[in-house]
């Protein structure tokens, strides 16, 4: 799939990326943060949460607070049918789930098709974003999840 | 045993345990400098300890044997097989001594002068004076030298050939072992240490037996199957014990992180040449390990804060008429699933005009910023970064830690800080923990679909409204109230408190389908929590509410049901702060005003309302028995006084404006505030209530307009507050005619008040009931009147007064004296059973609630009916 840099040799774990799509936007994650990834989840809302907070849900006894990507994002709300995925990451020893539309696959990312953001990106997505790729001839952000996680009221 | 001394040999015996097996490591190979370093450190840290504690014997020989391996570690010396062997046997005598200490509690007598001129001799780099025995023969004395006393210059190792190596290690390992169990059976019953994780581990996996249990206990439940029901519940029991037993291995008494502090305030007040008296409550309040290791720091911190600039100067203090002795108050308590801490000193209070000059100075806020903000508001700067307001810095909290550090030391742990000051009168810091981890027995509700767990803990009771039940909603403007039992509740919908309802919802809870009222305490405020259904209650572990939604307040954790979903645990302190029915932190103020000997500040539930002029009225709450809208064509005239049909009977109608009855808003209907005795009703008319408020009440008499007590500042603005005694006898004047029959004849009552709009709240009613009554402002006035012989049948006091409080009083009037007989009764604002039977043991012969005046009125005719009979 990923024929150009696929065929250089080994690739370090630390630049594997898992892609997701978000409102049709490619995303990256540091592979190495993601814990799990679910399908569809019962998520219970919680009133009074930042918008992005889409709320919590259960993972193996344990209390997941999931981040709707879009919202961070800035993006329009998923369609009501849609079932958005689950991307498990851990912050601060708290688990969060970042929801995106689908997930995509791990690639590698080499520092040489990497840009610097361009100074006229959004602001909301410079500040969570730790880079753009070009991949397949689309642009993909490289998410910075520490900061896509700092949300407005959480101090 | 001194926990000091146990916990030094716990540690040692690792430390010693961790040497022996190093230093064998080190005579395999010499030249490994990291185990170098690890045997010199753990010796260091022995012999720290040790000249800490006093061990003169320990220090001494820990010290030799640390400067040989100093010089080991620096590559002055070499690391030879017969020094090896030298620093064991300086190890086995520190185990003797250990043991020694173990066993006696003290040292050991003995003489270690002949091994420490040796291990000196090494360190020096000088070679055995005496000539090397052979392996074998220096391995057995030290064997023996363990138990007996260790004196034998024989045993000088000197350089040792190689291949004695071998032997030595593994003689010398079996020596050091018999020792260390034998001190290891000692000690087995005192304590043993287990890594934080583990016992974190273990917590955790109990919490998920729990949820797995309760999941267990559900499936059973649907299913009925009786087979697995006598299993099942032994399997519950056991969780349950197994859940005790791991949390209370995690839960250690407050005091211990306390332990230091007599101690610091006492070298603080030799210091500054200050008076301090520290005085800690509820030092055996337990909390998690983790947690109480990080609030001890912020909390030394803290007690040093109060001290050093809480408190005046002893000369200051006189002046300020205070006793010389400044007090320093710390105290722990539980409370709805957390733990209070409380820092309080009764010095001068954070001086409001400096603050607010810091803050400017350093533009934290512009002065148009700081005008608008309260006193409480300008206080919280101290809890900004670098934020000092001391005068002079002195050496004694400085060191750059000042409250922002206790803050986030605080918030790390899910904690928050608050701090409540009076000029003069002191500062208290309240601290509130959560406490995490914690298992609790919750309430599960439903509110707009959503459900939610309620802490069992502060509901006191449930009510169903509505749905055919005789309780229902009302409503006072906006505000829902639920009138339980005498007594007028004020009302939280859930909903609109979370932001669930939908617009234009507001108005459809009145309406007749069913709810429940979840009856809450909070500190020393009730109010009711509106939700839409209830189910069972669970048992929850509380999980703690992820950072980026620690904010809202409204929750005090999470966590996963027995269906495996996730819920959200409500926190009803947070509810009731989000709308004001109790105020902020009044239970712990309330206490720590007890503390400070202060009058603690009564709020007083107040309804507003607005009748003939703009300025807005307020009735006390407690007095009215009832709202009502009046339907126009209802209201009857009986002898030019409007009357209505009520109950079969005739309701007389007072008009505060002057104004007839009237429709203001077009909906064809009076309102009324209808005040009721026994049978007997009266209503007030009103133009429009305007709301509910808590406020502390300070009415400033002396207008003298009929009708009015005088005015006061309400929601800040100039309320007055009406005389309901006046208006009642408006309605005529055998409104309380017939009830003074009834009464018990022209009695003497001596009231105790040294409030002055309680004083004529009271004075008023028990008048009309009847009574001859005398008010006096103190209990020293009151002492008085009996010195100079004036007689009364019954005595009425407040509790809270200052200077000579009700108990004392009490206790005064039953000491001696003409009134010694006489009934007396208690009337406060607060009635708890503590206070209660305090009061009785004062010589209290009642104890009754302000306000609830048919509690006063049965309880006066009781006393005095038994006093006849007497």
């Amino acid at each position: 799939m990923q024929p150009q840099t696929n065929s250089a040799a080994v690739v370090p774990d630390s630049d594997l990326v898992l892609t997701l799509t978000v409102a049709g936007q490619p995303c990256g994650v540091p592979v190495l943060a993601v814990r799990d990834v679910l399908g569809p989840q019962v998520i219970t809302r919680i009133p009074l949460a930042p918008p992005e907070v889409a709320g919590g849900l259960n993972l193996r006894g344990r209390i997941v607070t999931a981040v709707d990507l879009r919202r961070r994002l800035g993006l329009p709300d998923r369609p009501k049918e849609a079932k958005p995925m689950s991307i498990v990451v851990e912050e601060g020893g708290e688990l969060y789930s970042m929801l995106a539309d689908e997930v995509g696959e791990v690639v590698p990312l080499s520092a040489t098709d990497a840009v610097a953001n361009p100074p006229t990106l959004d602001p909301l997505w410079r500040e969570v974003s730790r880079g753009v790729h070009r991949r397949d001839g689309q642009l993909l952000i490289l998410l910075d999840v520490e900061r896509v996680l700092t949300i407005g009221g959480g101090r | 045993m001194d926990d000091l001394i146990a916990d030094f040999l716990t540690e040692t015996h690792e430390g010693l345990a961790a040497l022996d097996v190093a230093l064998l490591r080190l005579e395999k190979s010499p030249n490994d400098k990291p185990t170098l370093s690890e045997i010199f450190r753990l010796v260091h840290t022995i012999k720290g300890t040790c000249g800490f504690l006093g061990l003169s014997r320990l220090e001494a020989v820990a010290h030799a044997g640390e400067n040989i391996l100093g010089r080991y570690r620096d590559g002055v010396l070499s690391v030879t097989p017969a020094g090896v062997t030298l620093v064991l046997r300086a190890l086995d005598r520190i185990k003797l001594i250990i043991s020694g200490i173990e066993s006696q509690g003290k040292e050991p007598a003995g003489d270690d002068a002949p091994l420490i001129a040796e291990l000196n001799a090494m360190a020096a780099g000088e070679d055995a004076p005496q000539a090397p025995p052979a392996p074998v023969a220096a391995l057995a004395p030290v064997e023996e030298a363990e138990p007996a006393e260790e004196a034998e210059p024989a045993l000088q190792a000197a350089p040792e050939p190689m291949p004695a190596l071998a032997e030595v290690s593994p003689a010398a390992a079996e020596a050091s072992e018999p020792v260390a169990s034998e001190g290891g059976g000692r000690s087995a019953p005192q304590s043993i240490r287990v890594s934080v994780d583990v016992l974190e581990d273990l917590m955790m996996l109990v919490s998920e037996l729990v949820l797995t249990r309760n999941q267990l206990l559900q499936l059973s439940r649907a299913r009925g199957d009786g087979a697995y029901t006598v299993p099942l519940q032994r399997l519950s029991h056991i969780t349950s014990d197994l859940q005790d037993g791991v949390m209370k291995t995690r839960m250690q008494p407050i005091g211990n992180a306390w332990n230091k502090l007599p101690r610091l305030v006492r070298d603080l007040s030799h210091e500054l040449g200050k008076k301090i008296e520290l005085e800690m409550r509820g030092a055996e309040t337990e909390l998690d390990r983790q947690v109480l290791e990080l609030i001890k720091d912020p909390l030394t911190h803290m007690v040093r804060n109060s001290a050093d600039h809480g408190l005046e100067m002893p000369e200051e203090r006189r002046r300020a008429g205070k006793p010389e002795t400044g007090r320093v108050m710390l105290n722990a308590y539980h409370e709805g699933g957390h733990i209070l801490i409380e820092i309080a000193d009764d010095g001068k209070g954070l001086s409001t005009q400096r603050i607010r000059e810091k803050a400017i100075a350093q533009s934290l806020a512009t002065e148009v910023e700081i005008a608008a903000m309260s006193d409480r508001e300008i206080h919280r700067f101290i809890f900004r970064a670098g934020f000092s307001t001391a005068a002079a810095v002195t050496a004694v909290p400085g060191r750059g830690v000042g409250m922002d550090v206790v803050k986030t030391n605080v918030e790390r742990i899910g904690g928050t800080i608050d701090v409540n000051s009076q000029a003069g009168r002191g500062t208290g810091f309240t601290i509130k923990i959560p406490l995490t981890l914690a298992i609790v027995s919750a309430l599960i509700v439903e509110v707009a679909g959503e459900r939610f767990a309620v802490p069992q803990i502060g509901v006191l009771e449930l009510v169903r409204v509505g749905g055919g039940s005789d309780a229902k909603v009302e409503r006072i403007k906006d505000a829902p109230v639920l009138r339980l039992r005498d007594r007028l509740l004020p009302l939280v919908s859930l909903a609109r408190v979370l932001g669930l309802e939908e617009p234009g919802e507001a108005a459809a809870i009145d309406t007749v389908e069913q709810r429940f009222i979840v009856v809450t305490q909070v500190g020393a405020s009730v109010f009711g929590i509106i939700v839409d259904r209830l189910f069972d209650t669970e048992e929850i572990v509380v999980k703690p509410v992820p950072p980026i939604l620690r904010h809202i307040g409204m929750f005090s954790g999470n966590t996963i049901l027995g269906d495996g979903s996730v819920i959200m645990i409500l926190d009803p302190n947070g509810i009731a702060r989000a709308t004001g029915v109790a105020a902020e932190g009044n239970a712990a103020r309330n206490k720590e005003g007890a503390q400070l000997g202060q009058r603690t500040s009564e709020r007083t539930a107040l309804l507003l309302f607005r009748a003939g002029e703009a300025t807005p009225k307020a009735v006390p709450l407690g007095l009215v028995a009832r709202l009502d809208d009046i339907p126009l064509e209802q209201i009857e005239s009986s002898g030019g006084q409007p009357v209505v049909q009520y109950r079969g009977q005739l309701m007389p109608l007072v008009s505060i404006s002057g104004d007839p009855p009237s429709d203001r808003d077009g909906r064809g209907r009076q309102t009324v505030l209808v005040f009721s005795e026994r049978e007997r009703s009266l209503g007030l008319m009103v133009d429009a209530i305007l709301d509910v408020v808590e406020e502390r009440l300070d009415v400033q008499t002396g207008q003298g307009r009929p009708g009015y007590l005088g005015s006061a500042v309400v929601a800040g603005k100039v309320t007055d507050v009406i005389d309901t005694a006046w208006w009642l006898r408006q309605a005529g004047n055998d409104w309380f005619g017939a009830g003074s029959t009834q009464a018990a004849g022209r009695r003497r009552l001596l009231v105790v008040e040294d409030s002055a709009f309680f004083r004529q709240l009271v004075v008023p009613v028990l008048a009309a009931s009847g009574f001859e009554v005398l008010a006096v402002e103190s209990p020293t006035q009151a002492l008085a009147l009996r010195e100079q012989g004036v007689l009364f049948d019954a005595i009425v006091s407040d509790i809270e007064m200052p200077g000579m409080d009700g108990f004392a009083f009490a206790r005064a009037v039953r000491a001696e004296g003409i009134w010694r007989d006489l009934p007396m009764v208690a009337l406060t604002g607060r009635v708890e059973p503590a206070a209660v039977a305090r009061g009785r043991e004062a010589g209290f012969t009642d104890y009754v609630a302000k306000y609830d005046r048919d509690a006063l009125m049965g309880s006066l005719t009781e006393c005095l009916g038994a006093a006849l009979a007497a």
